[in-house]
């Protein structure tokens, strides 16, 4: 199974839902496809919620970083919300904790922004 | 399946095409054998995500997903541990060489990390250059002894 994502509008943040798997191949190409499309209409406030993502590759934590720094670059933020042990794990071999902004809680997430 | 004379038993010995599928079919063997060694459901996954680290490293990275250039996969599992070797046919690579992904701008660089997660997720990594051309990486997890607690 490769990655499902669907977004919904919470005020002004768009939270994408993710499922499954986001590695190389159908699930990362997904992924930055779903995030270059947000990033052209315009979203500056996105939420990733991981909660349902059961394994992530190299490739990947490549799209996250690639998705923080797309949002980032046009003036708006890319924040994480429910990580799973797996991928808080491989964001502390990669380094990246020091990067990405993650929460627990989608409303303290969600409030965040403002 | 064949057994060695040092005790490791032959899991699989395959010829791979240099594309995605035979990563996934890669991947799926690895962890049926660590499963087989009674590893947790988190290490069999651990091993699952390095072996596909490597996999991608021969089809894409060192074969170029080339049509006529074969991975070949072996995994052997022992009391002591899994085994996992793949070689590829493509130019050769110096892991050593590759930039450290946790170094300042790097962190943030879109790819570079397959090494960093096969060597957090193995005991043991190594490779060599294969005959001509071609690299052999061998990656090795042991199996927890009861005395490990």
């Amino acid at each position: 199974m490769s990655v499902k994502l669907t977004t919904r509008q919470v005020g002004d943040v768009t939270v994408i839902d993710a499922n499954g798997r986001i590695t190389l191949g159908e699930g990362s190409a997904t992924f930055r496809d779903k995030i270059k499309e947000l990033a052209g209409s315009g979203a500056k406030k996105v939420l990733v919620n991981m909660a349902e993502i059961t394994y992530i590759d190299s490739s990947g934590i490549g799209e996250l970083v690639s998705g923080f720094t797309t949002v980032t670059g046009a003036g708006g933020s890319l924040k994480l919300l429910n990580l799973g042990k797996r991928v808080q794990d491989l964001l502390q071999i990669t380094k990246l904790y020091t990067v990405f902004e993650t929460f627990d809680d989608e409303a303290a997430a969600i409030r965040s922004f403002s | 399946m064949p057994e060695t004379g040092s005790g490791d038993r032959l899991h699989t010995d395959l010829v791979l095409d240099s594309n995605l599928a035979s990563v996934d079919r890669g991947e799926s063997l690895a962890m049926e054998a660590a499963q087989l060694l009674g590893f947790d459901a988190d290490t069999q996954q651990d091993i699952g995500i390095a072996i596909r680290e490597s996999l991608v490293n021969a089809v894409a990275h060192g074969n170029r997903y080339h049509a006529r250039k074969k991975v070949r996969l072996r995994i052997w599992t022992s009391r002591a541990a899994l085994t996992v070797e793949i070689e590829d046919e493509g130019r050769g690579f110096e892991p050593d060489a590759v930039p450290d992904p946790l170094e300042g701008g790097n962190v943030m660089k879109l790819s570079g990390r397959g090494l960093l997660m096969i060597r957090a997720y193995m005991d043991d990594f190594d490779y060599q250059r294969a005959g001509d051309s071609g690299t052999r990486v061998r990656l090795i997890k042991r199996v927890p002894q009861p005395a490990d607690g």
